[in-house]
Parts: structure tokens; C-alpha cells; sequence
């Protein structure tokens, strides 16, 4: 069934692109968007169905060479459980929706057949997405890390006679290259120390890499911390996070639909999903996580000023979610990865419902994409209009304070917050204050568009407003669906996520230790620690002493924490629960001492009411500016003139990249060019034939054929002196 | 069959001596069966060569089919092939019969150009073939002949130039070469290979005009195979004969340039310098990365300022060698087997590549990018097959293009964290000049009016693709076609290598724990 439901998409996508001529279009763009809905089906099965334990599939070989050995094969834990509904359903809703949204396009020429090539890229990423996350190794991972990118690409250059749409996809591919790059070194970082890069084998290993120093380029450290940046930095490109976000805003070039799935709910997701993957790893690096935290809460910042600004409706819905996969990076940072998997999973819903209902704007408005000119469009898309209320309550987080009643946004987005005070670090707190602030901004600019869009007076072309009209159904079911997942997934799923230590250890499978060792003394502990890695040794006789060896340290190490553990709840916290386990062990790995998740439990009331807050103030203060009194904003980027150039600018990033990198690139390549292979390489090397060639000229005389008998002469002066010397010295033995 | 390898190296040489002795007149007649019995000696060669490869026994790692006949003057006649060599054999009788099908379309001088083509399908195998150091000598210094007379006669406007610096810097390399074999023979007493191979080459440092050469005589042996393979390569620095001989070259000369003779200076390195001469292929080994990891930058940077799509891919060529010699000199499992299947891999990925180019360049006679635009407008198949090859070629994984770097830059992060770094920096590269390449030639509106009338490839330009996105394809999603074969060759040449390697340093270690 994982197999079905992982290859419906390929097949589909094959079909769809070559046989559209066979089956025609509608029957190709039909049989795309059925098979996935099957995949979605299939996937709500698995996921509904799971019982935890992590299952492996294998299919082919793959790149086997020396001790490397590496399969195609599936990895089904809960993760990879969450991500498959996700992709599945976002996905085929977003295929639905294409139906209405591509069905004329003024990019193309009448007669034109692009919606089958549509539907195939958009059915080819989804089946490098869901490779990505049932990926069992981490090259798999990197197959469907680049495959997605590659989709990517293809679809934001879509409309291929736009030269914008052209540039953009280059940027987006060489950009997320540049996250690959790390992403590469971290897997070979891995085999150099690990000799396998099998989920198992590297998870199983991280207490032992913790120990491990590796040289580096120009220093000693610590192994896995590397190991961790490194991948993080694959994160980063993937994922939009500061320095490597600037692909993002311009893959708004793509359409709609894309912009939805791709660049809103999954592939830009797949960071995060990376990060969580990794928490074995991920939580031996207290350095590495520091980093993570850091720079998600400044991402998070950082684009939500930016979005305050953009008059794009794309742009604004584009910067909201690199900000809001800042919010995630923080929360897997500080270690509770369920509440980033909680708002990944509410962020999918609710911003693949905003981007469509943007798309379904943008349908209405004959593909005027600036909100200057819409305005009062409240009555003309009425549909549109309610759906892209919901889908603003969520983000903006509107819910009662202090209960787990509220839209989605409120329940996943108030977890990562509060998690991040949770955390009780520098790191912790500067995230925080930095994610209650862009709290404040995510309402306003999400109110601003609301307000932009729908309420007040239309502005721009009258013709345009005039014609102005509501989607087809088939393109308002998706957004109906998304809705009630806008409204419903933080409350259905709060406690799995981010509910008490037992809830969320029994949904990803995680074993609890901490109830034991609490009641039980500390050699009984230990003792279960050792039955334990006896278990692992006995259920992979496969795995060699190498791999026993270090489960057996890691006993060793867990029986310590157990001890730590003990003492700490001689103190009386009250949580007797604790996740347990080794690394490896469930879907997530939560180390002895991470107690975030607790911690974030307990938080003082104004921190739980803080983003709430926060979100008060950002409503009001759009609603003063651009309903009470809508001459406003525009006196203000006139007095703040520096600051509102800085961010409409986007914090000049594109320019100084520019500057820095590619026209240095290019003229450094000239330079090598030019100079390096013509004056230095070719002068010196004509310099010296000046020499040399006149002499065997002369001795070859004037021979038609120029440089070939040069060649064929010294070829055979060079045998005979060969021949020679062998037959004098007694020919071969 | 005992002389199996002898039938496959000599059915195309017997076409091109049926071509030459039988064939008259210039018509059309005459042109058509030129192009016909050299396909069919080229297709013949391939079936036969299915033979090799299904009764070759992977698990070996020696020599097999081997024939040895003596010659005249004392000299041998050796043939064989293992498992490090016997992919080159395929690829080779693979894409020639791709190659003449490709050329349906010439008009001058067809039977010449049949004869030269496949005179050195002929050559090229023996290379791969050959267990005698005259022979190998040989055929990889004859290989060039036609090669010459294919770029010096078929050639562009230029091809006086591009055969000259070809010639140059060929010939260095290879005086070099033969010096070395000599001073091989006069210490090993033997030209066979495969008893070199056993032979251990001195390792005392002596001086030479007053400086102190570190691996004495394998040293010296190594840096003259090194010059003739490094050019072959090419290797950055004497990789600028490249560009040129691939802009005047006609496209199936390109190709064969690019897919196969390049793989001799690869397949030089692992069949003579990394074991026979062990201590210094150790001993040299930073060099020859720090060299790697700079052409692959470097060629990169250079490929980003190119104006012309043939030059451009001539560098993006250069780069990806860059990561051959890289994972030879890793020495380790990964990285050469990495390389091995670089090789290979680029065989079809370069070759498709440059047959791309040679799909417009038939159509509008120029391959200057900025005289395209928008072609995807007009061949909406050629633009899906040139852009499968450019993801090809930028490594993405699932194409025979990853598997071989990924393997490379995995083999060499266990020696040198630093090298593995700045090369792969080049994945980076690789996408920019190649999506820009793509995006400058494909993309877009079509407005040049030269362009609005050219026509989407012919069934015949489909049909020589089809087989090269297929072995892409196939070895991207099951490289283990390639890496069982290649495995325990590759495996014992990494003992041999470094076990020798170690004992060295052992020496070298007593020798100054004595002092």
C-alpha cells in the first residue's frame, strides 16, 4: 500500500505528460488527479492506521560501492505518517483547484496544450516530495531534496516567454544548490564517520559522534555539531531561512497553484521535516540547535517586516511564510519537534487555503496581482472572501486565551512560542520576544491584506472591477476542504503534538522511560537499559559489532541520564513522565534532559496570553490604518522614507548578493577566461611551440597534411626507438 | 571464443579496409553505402561486444578473455580486459554505431569520414584492450591520427589552430611517455602489463640536478605517464586545447572526443599510475586533488563567461573530469569507483550534449547562444530532451550524472576535507552556467526571425537519443549495473595501491627512527 501510494503520483505524472496526445487532455489532467487523490486516500489510511512502529520497505538497490550500501526503500514512521497526509491532501486539492485556475491562461497562445505539462510537473513533485520524506537513507533524501527543487524549477519558469519567470527559476534552483552543497558535505560527514548513511545505522550512532572530533577544513571539532550545521544549512536553502530566502519572494513567478503547494505547504517545509528527522543527531548539539534557534527567530522577524510593506498579494502571503517556517525552526530548535511538526502541519492548511484564495483573487481579477488595485471585494468573490477569513484567523492566531479552543494557527503557533520560553536559554528567550513580536506583524499584514483586498473602495482599472467575478466550484471545494482544516487541525490535534509527555510519546512512538525511573531504583534502571540494547542486538542480527558496540554505550550513557533524571525528580516537578528510548527509537528522539516540553506546560500565564497580545495590537493597528483612516500608510513611508525603503527593499539582500557573488562570479569567470586560459595557459604554451615547432618541420620537410605528419613521424620514430632498444637488449620476455 | 576481444577490436578496422580498397565513386550511391556498411560494422561490434560482457565473470578482479600471440620483432600481442577497463569497452561500442547514425546528414568526403570514424572505434578499443605496453603505446598514439584528420578536415573555420595546439600538447605528453616506457622495460624486463603490474618500481630517493626526488624512480615514471594523461584528460592546467578542438570539430567528432577519448587518460591513471607506481600516486596525491578541485572551480567560472554552447559544454567537460582525477587520486573504494562511473556516466551525458548542440547547429549553422531564443516555442521535444541532459549533467540525482559525483566527492572527504569542499562548490557552479546556458538558448518568447521557421527533431535525431536517456536513466536508478562490475577490480587495486603505499612510509619511518 506504501508503495502504491508512493509511486500513483509518478505513474501519473508519466501519463499525464506523455499520453495527454493519446487520452487528450482532460483525460490526461483526470488520470493525474486521480491517482491522487488515491495516493491522499492511501495516505489517510496509513496515517489513521499507524501504530507507531517504525516499518521499512525495500525496493531496489541503489548506490552500493565498498561499504556503502544504500537502497531504495521506505522509512514509515509517524513523521513520515504526518508529511504523507500533508503532501497527499494539499496536493490533490491543489490539482483540483488547477482544474478552474489553468484552464486559460493569456500567457499562452490559443491551442496551446500546457495544462497537461502542468499537471505532470505537478504530479512529478509530488512524487519527489513524498520520496523525500520516505526517504530510509539520506541519499534517497537528497534524491527527493533535489528531485523537489527540480519540480520546483520547472513549474516557477512555467510560464517560459516571461524573462522574470526565467531568472526566478534559475535563483530558486542555484540558490537551494547552495543548501545542497551543505546538505552533500553533512552525508559525506556522516559515511566518513559513521560508514553508513542509513537512518538506523547514523541515529543509532549519534551518542558516539558526540564524542568524536573531525577535522574540518581549517579546524578540530566537534563531529556532530558539524554534521548538524551542515545539514541545517541544506535546511536553510530548502526552507527559505535568512541568507538563503532570497529565492522565495521570486517564486512567486510561478503560479498560483504552485505557489500553494509547493512554496507554501510542502517543499519549503521539507527543512523542517529534515531538522525533526534528525533529532537523534540534532539533540547531541547544543551548539548546532543554538544556531537554529537563532536564526529562525530572526527569519521569522526578518520577513515579517519585510511583509508589511510588499503590495503583491503573492509577495505579502510569500514573505508570511518564510516567516512562519522561522516560527518552526525555532521550535525544532529548542527541541520539542512535535509542536514544529504541529504547526507544519496547521501551516500546510491554512496557508495553502490563503495562497489559493489569492489565487482565487487573482483568477477574479483578470491576473492583477497588486493590491493597490483591489479593494471592496468583499461582495463580488464572496466565497473567496470567507475562506480567506478563516484562513487569516488562523494565522494570525484567533482563539480564547488560556484554553485549546481557537483556530489552528492559535493552538501550533502559541506552542512554539511558548516553547521557546520553554526552553529557558539565551537562545530560548531571544526567540520568544522575537516570535511574539512577529506575532504582532503576521496580524497586521495579514489584516492588511484582508483590508487591502476586500474592504474599502475598489481602486485601479474599473473594467477589471467591473468584470471582477467568484471562482468555479471546482475551484472553491478545495478551498472549503482547506478550511475546515484551517479550523479544526489544532484543536483535533493539540494533544498528540503538543499535549502531556505520554500523549505525545505514545503518537510518535517514543518509549517512556522517565515514570520507571522515577518510581524504580537506579539499578533496576539500569538493568532495563541493558535488556534494552540486548533487545537491539537481538533484532538486527545483521547489524555488526561496531553497531552493538555503541548501543551498548549508549546504555551506558542513558543509565546516567536515568540517574540525573531520578535526582531531578527528587525535586518534585510533578511530571513523573519522561521520553525515553535510544536514539532511533520512534519517530523522534528527546534526549534525557530535555525537558522544553514541560517547561513550556508551565509557563507563566503572560507568556501564554503574550501572542494573543500581540495579535490584538497588529489587528488594531491595520484596521486604524487602513479602515479608520486609509490616508495613513502613505504619510508614513513618506516621514519614515529610509525604513520604508529598507523594507521594500526587502533589506537590500538581492542587491548586495548581487554585488557579492554574481558579478564577481561572472567577471571572475571572464577574468579566468581572457587571461588565464588565453594569455597565461595558451601564451606560455605558444611561446614555447614557437620553439619547437620550426625544428620538426624542418626535419619532416613539406608535407601536405601539416600537423598530422608531425604527429604519425613522431609516433613512429617513437616506436622504432622503442622497437630498437627491445630487439638490442634480447626482445620480450 | 578465444579471440573475442581481437573480433571486437578489428570488426570495424576490416569495415574501414572494405571501405577503402572497394568502395568507389562520390554519388549518392556510393555515399549511402559508405554510411550503411559503417553502421552495421559498428552495429556488428556492439552484439558482439554483448558477448564480452555477459560471459564476463564480475567477481574476478584479473584479466580475462586474455590472448597473447607473438608479433613481429619480438613483440607480443596481448590482449584482455577486467573489470576496470571492460565498461570503457561497452561504452565504446555503444555510442559508436549512435555516432556514424548521427552523421547521416554529411555530404563531403563520406567515405573518409566513415573510414576515419571507424578506424578509431578500432584504436580506442585497443586502448582499453591492450596488455602490452608497445601495443597500448600503440593504439593510444594512433587513436589521434583520425581524430586529427576529423577535426582538420570535417572541422570549422579554425581547425588549423585547434589541430595545432591538439598536436602540441599532445605530443609533449606523450614524448614523455615513451621515455618512461622504455626506462620500464630496461628495469622490469617485460612489456606485458600484466606482469608490470606485479613489478615493484624502484622507490629510492636519489638526486637529480642537485634536487633530492622524493619515490626515486617511481617519481620520475609517474610524472612522465602524468604528463600524457593529464593532457588527455584534460586536466586543468593543459586543458585549453579542449574548447578549441571541440568548437572546430564537426558534432560526431565532438562527441567521440568528449564520450570516449577523454575516458584514456582516466582509464591511463588507474591501469598504469595508480599500480605500478603506488609510492607515488600517494606521495603526489595533493597535488593532484588541489588540481582537481581547482579545474572544477575554475572551469566552472570560465564556462559561466562563454558565448558559444559548444565551448561552454567543452568546460562544463573539463569540470566534470576535474572530478574523475579527483576520485582516482582519493585511492579509496568510493572514489574511484565514483570515477569510474564519472566516466562512464559522462560518455552519455556529454555525448547527448553535444549531439544537442549539433541538433540546432545543423538547422542554423552558428552556436553562438545569443543567436538563439525561445526554441521551446518551436520544438517543444527538443527542449524536453536538452533539458533532461542539462539536469543530467548538473549531477541531479536519479541520472547517471550524480551517482559519479556524489561517489567522487564522498571518496575524497575522507582525505582532504578541504578539496572535497571547494569542489563541491561546483554543483553550484554547474547549475548556474548550465540553466543559464538552457535558459538563454530555449526560453522565452521566439522573436529572432531567423528562428521562426526552424522545424522540432526528425524521428531520426529522436531515435539516437532515446538509447542515451535510457543509460542515463537506468544507470541513475540502478548504478549496481555498473558498480558490481567494477567492484572487485576496483577493490583490489585500492589494496594493491594502498598497501604499497604504506609499506613505503613504513621505510620511510624506520629509515629516520635509525638517524
Amino acid at each position: 500500500m506504501e508503495t502504491i501510494l508512493l509511486f500513483a503520483p509518478l505513474i501519473g505524472s508519466l501519463i499525464c505528460g506523455f499520453g495527454w496526445r493519446v487520452i487528450s487532455e482532460q483525460g490526461a489532467m483526470v488520470v493525474a488527479t486521480g491517482l491522487l487523490f488515491l495516493s491522499a486516500f492511501l495516505s489517510w489510511v496509513v496515517f489513521l492506521s499507524f501504530d507507531g512502529v517504525t516499518e521499512q520497505i525495500q525496493i531496489m538497490r541503489w548506490i552500493e560501492s565498498g561499504t556503502l550500501a544504500t537502497d531504495w526503500a521506505i522509512r514509515l514512521d509517524r513523521l513520515t505518517a504526518i508529511m504523507l497526509i500533508v503532501i497527499t491532501t494539499v496536493s490533490s486539492l491543489v490539482h483540483l483547484y488547477s482544474f478552474g485556475y489553468m484552464a486559460h491562461d493569456d500567457h499562452f497562445r490559443e491551442g496551446e496544450s500546457y495544462r497537461p505539462r502542468f499537471f505532470a510537473y505537478l504530479s512529478f513533485f509530488t512524487f519527489a516530495m513524498l520520496m523525500l520524506v520516505t526517504a530510509d537513507n539520506l541519499v534517497q533524501m537528497f534524491f527527493g531534496w533535489e528531485g523537489v527543487g527540480v519540480a520546483s524549477y520547472l513549474l516557477i519558469g512555467f510560464y517560459f516567454r516571461k524573462e522574470s519567470a526565467g531568472a526566478a527559476s534559475i535563483k530558486a534552483f542555484v540558490v537551494n544548490r547552495v543548501g545542497d552543497f551543505g546538505f552533500a558535505l553533512g552525508i559525506f560527514a556522516l559515511f566518513f564517520l559513521v560508514d553508513s548513511i542509513n537512518m538506523d545505522d547514523v541515529f543509532a550512532a549519534a551518542p558516539e559522534l558526540a564524542n568524536t572530533t573531525i577535522t574540518f577544513l581549517w579546524g578540530e571539532w566537534n563531529a556532530i555539531e558539524v554534521i548538524c550545521v551542515l545539514l541545517f544549512i541544506g535546511a536553510m536553502g530548502k526552507s527559505a531561512q535568512l541568507l538563503l530566502h532570497t529565492w522565495l519572494p521570486d517564486a512567486m513567478e510561478g503560479p498560483t497553484p504552485v505557489s500553494a503547494l509547493i512554496h507554501a505547504a510542502t517543499m519549503v517545509t521539507a527543512g523542517v521535516f529534515l531538522v525533526c528527522r534528525m533529532s537523534p543527531l540534532m539533540e547531541f548539539a547544543p551548539g548546532a540547535t543554538t544556531f537554529i534557534v537563532y536564526l529562525g527567530a530572526t527569519t521569522a522577524f526578518f520577513a515579517a517586516t519585510v511583509g508589511l510593506v510588499q503590495n503583491d498579494i503573492k509577495r505579502v502571503i510569500a514573505y508570511s511564510t518564510c516567516s512562519q517556517l522561522g516560527y518552526m525552526f525555532v521550535a525544532a530548535g529548542v527541541g520539542v519537534y512535535s509542536a514544529a511538526m504541529f504547526h507544519l502541519l496547521t501551516h500546510a492548511f491554512f496557508k495553502a487555503m490563503l495562497f489559493l484564495g489569492a489565487g482565487s483573487v487573482i483568477h477574479g481579477m483578470h491576473h492583477e496581482q497588486d493590491m493597490r488595485n483591489y479593494g471592496g471585494l468583499r461582495k463580488k468573490l464572496p466565497y473567496t472572501f470567507w475562506a480567506m477569513m478563516i484562513g487569516t484567523l488562523a494565522i494570525t492566531g484567533v482563539g480564547i486565551p488560556l484554553t485549546h479552543i481557537g483556530f489552528a494557527g492559535f493552538l501550533s503557533k502559541d506552542a512554539i512560542i511558548e516553547s521557546a520560553w520553554g526552553a529557558q536559554t539565551v537562545a530560548g528567550t531571544y526567540g520568544f520576544w522575537m516570535l511574539v513580536i512577529a506575532a504582532c506583524m503576521t496580524s497586521f499584514y495579514s489584516w492588511r491584506l484582508m483590508f487591502l483586498t476586500f474592504y474599502g473602495e475598489a481602486r485601479g482599472d474599473k473594467h477589471t472591477h467591473e468584470h471582477a467575478h467568484e471562482s468555479p466550484t471546482v475551484m472553491l471545494i478545495p478551498l472549503g476542504v482547506l478550511a475546515v482544516g484551517a479550523i479544526l487541525a489544532g484543536m483535533v490535534w493539540f494533544k498528540p503534538f503538543f499535549g502531556d509527555t505520554e500523549s505525545v510519546a505514545k503518537f510518535y512512538g517514543i518509549p517512556v522511560a522517565g515514570a520507571e525511573a522515577h518510581d524504580e531504583s537506579h539499578a533496576d534502571d539500569s538493568h532495563a537499559a541493558d535488556d534494552h540494547s540486548d533487545d537491539h542486538a537481538a533484532d538486527g542480527p545483521a547489524e555488526d559489532s561496531h553497531a552493538d558496540e555503541s548501543h551498548a554505550e549508549t546504555a551506558v550513557a542513558s543509565d546516567d541520564h536515568s540517574d540525573d533524571h531520578a535526582e531531578e525528580g527528587g525535586h518534585g516537578d510533578g511530571h513523573h513522565a519522561a521520553f525515553g528510548g535510544q536514539p532511533g527509537e520512534g519517530a523522534l528522539f528527546i534526549g534525557p534532559e530535555n525537558k522544553v516540553l514541560d517547561h513550556a506546560h508551565e509557563a507563566p500565564k503572560w507568556v501564554k496570553v503574550s501572542p494573543f497580545i500581540a495579535m490584538l495590537l497588529g489587528f488594531l493597528l491595520a484596521f486604524q490604518m487602513y479602515i479608520r483612516r486609509p490616508d495613513l500608510p502613505a504619510k508614513l513611508a513618506e516621514n519614515q522614507k529610509p525604513l520604508y525603503d529598507f523594507l521594500i527593499n526587502k533589506w537590500y539582500f538581492d542587491e548586495i548578493y548581487d554585488f557579492l557573488f554574481v558579478r564577481p562570479a561572472q567577471a571572475i569567470g571572464k577574468f579566468l577566461w581572457k587571461r588565464g586560459d588565453g594569455n597565461v595557459i595558451d601564451g606560455g604554451i605558444n611561446g614555447l611551440a614557437m620553439g619547437v615547432i620550426p625544428f620538426f618541420t624542418r626535419l619532416a620537410g613539406r608535407a601536405q597534411s601539416g600537423y598530422l605528419f608531425h604527429y604519425v613521424f613522431a609516433m613512429i620514430i617513437g616506436i622504432v626507438v622503442l622497437v630498437t632498444w627491445m630487439s638490442l637488449s634480447g626482445g620480450a620476455h | 571464443m578465444d579471440n573475442l576481444l581481437s573480433m571486437i577490436t578489428f570488426i570495424p578496422a576490416i569495415a574501414a579496409v572494405i571501405l577503402a580498397l572497394f568502395l568507389r565513386g562520390d554519388d549518392e550511391a556510393a555515399q549511402r553505402n559508405a554510411k550503411w556498411l559503417a553502421l552495421i560494422a559498428t552495429a556488428a561490434t556492439f552484439l558482439v561486444s554483448l558477448f564480452l560482457i555477459a560471459q564476463f565473470d564480475a567477481s574476478n578482479p584479473g584479466f580475462q578473455f586474455v590472448e597473447e600471440r607473438e608479433w613481429l620483432l619480438g613483440l607480443k600481442y596481448k590482449m584482455g580486459v577486467d573489470g576496470i577497463s571492460i565498461l570503457f569497452v561497452m561504452l565504446t561500442t555503444f555510442l559508436m554505431p549512435l555516432v556514424i547514425w548521427s552523421c547521416w546528414d554529411v555530404k563531403v568526403r563520406v567515405k573518409e569520414y566513415m573510414i576515419a570514424f571507424l578506424m578509431l572505434e578500432t584504436l580506442m578499443l585497443g586502448v582499453f584492450c591492450a596488455l602490452d605496453l608497445v601495443l597500448f603505446y600503440l593504439f593510444f598514439e594512433a587513436g589521434l591520427i583520425p581524430m586529427f584528420l576529423i577535426v582538420g578536415i570535417w572541422g570549422g573555420k579554425e581547425r588549423i589552430y585547434a589541430a595545432f595546439k591538439f598536436f602540441l600538447y599532445t605530443f609533449l605528453g606523450s614524448v614523455l611517455m615513451l621515455v618512461a616506457m622504455i626506462a620500464m622495460y630496461v628495469d622490469a624486463g617485460t612489456t606485458d602489463i600484466a606482469l608490470l603490474l606485479k613489478h615493484q618500481f624502484g622507490t629510492e630517493s636519489f638526486s637529480l640536478l642537485g634536487m633530492q626526488v622524493v619515490g626515486g624512480m617511481q617519481t620520475l615514471l609517474f610524472l612522465a605517464f602524468f604528463a600524457s594523461f593529464a593532457v588527455k584528460m584534460p586536466m586543468w592546467p593543459v586543458h585549453t586545447w579542449l574548447p578549441d578542438a571541440h568548437v572546430q570539430a564537426p558534432t560526431a567528432g565532438s562527441v567521440v572526443l568528449a564520450a570516449i577519448l577523454l575516458k584514456m587518460g582516466g582509464y591511463g591513471f588507474l591501469r598504469f599510475s595508480l599500480p605500478m607506481f603506488p609510492v607515488a600516486s600517494d606521495l603526489l596525491a595533493p597535488v593532484v586533488l588541489w588540481m582537481s578541485a581547482i579545474a572544477i572551480v575554475y572551469t566552472s567560472l570560465v564556462a559561466l563567461a562563454q558565448q558559444d554552447m559548444k565551448k561552454l559544454i567543452a568546460y562544463s567537460s573539463v569540470a566534470h573530469m576535474g572530478y574523475v582525477t579527483m576520485g582516482i587520486f582519493a585511492a579509496n573504494q568510493q572514489g574511484i569507483d565514483g570515477a569510474i562511473f564519472q566516466m562512464i556516466s559522462h560518455g552519455f551525458i556529454s555525448g547527448a550534449l553535444f549531439l544537442c548542440v549539433g541538433v540546432i547547429y545543423d538547422r542554423m549553422h552558428t552556436r553562438e547562444i545569443d543567436a538563439y531564443g525561445g526554441l521551446v516555442n518551436r520544438m517543444p521535444a527538443y527542449a524536453l530532451i536538452f533539458m533532461f541532459f542539462t539536469m543530467a549533467n548538473v549531477g541531479l540525482p536519479g541520472t547517471s550524472g550524480f551517482v559519479g559525483e556524489f561517489l567522487t566527492l564522498m571518496g575524497v572527504f575522507q582525505v582532504n576535507t578541504w578539496v572535497a569542499a571547494v569542489a563541491t562548490t561546483g554543483v553550484i557552479l554547474s547549475a548556474a552556467y548550465a540553466l543559464w546556458l538552457y535558459r538563454r538558448v530555449m526560453l522565452g518568447d521566439l522573436i529572432k526571425e531567423s528562428l521562426k521557421a526552424i522545424t522540432d527533431m526528425t524521428p531520426r535525431e529522436r531515435a539516437i537519443f532515446a538509447p542515451l536517456v535510457v543509460m542515463t536513466l537506468l544507470l541513475g536508478v540502478y548504478p549496481a549495473l555498473v558498480t558490481d562490475i567494477i567492484g572487485p577490480s576496483v577493490a583490489a587495486l585500492v589494496d594493491h595501491q594502498s598497501a604499497a603505499a604504506e609499506a613505503f612510509s613504513a621505510t620511510i619511518q624506520t629509515a629516520e627512527g635509525g638517524h
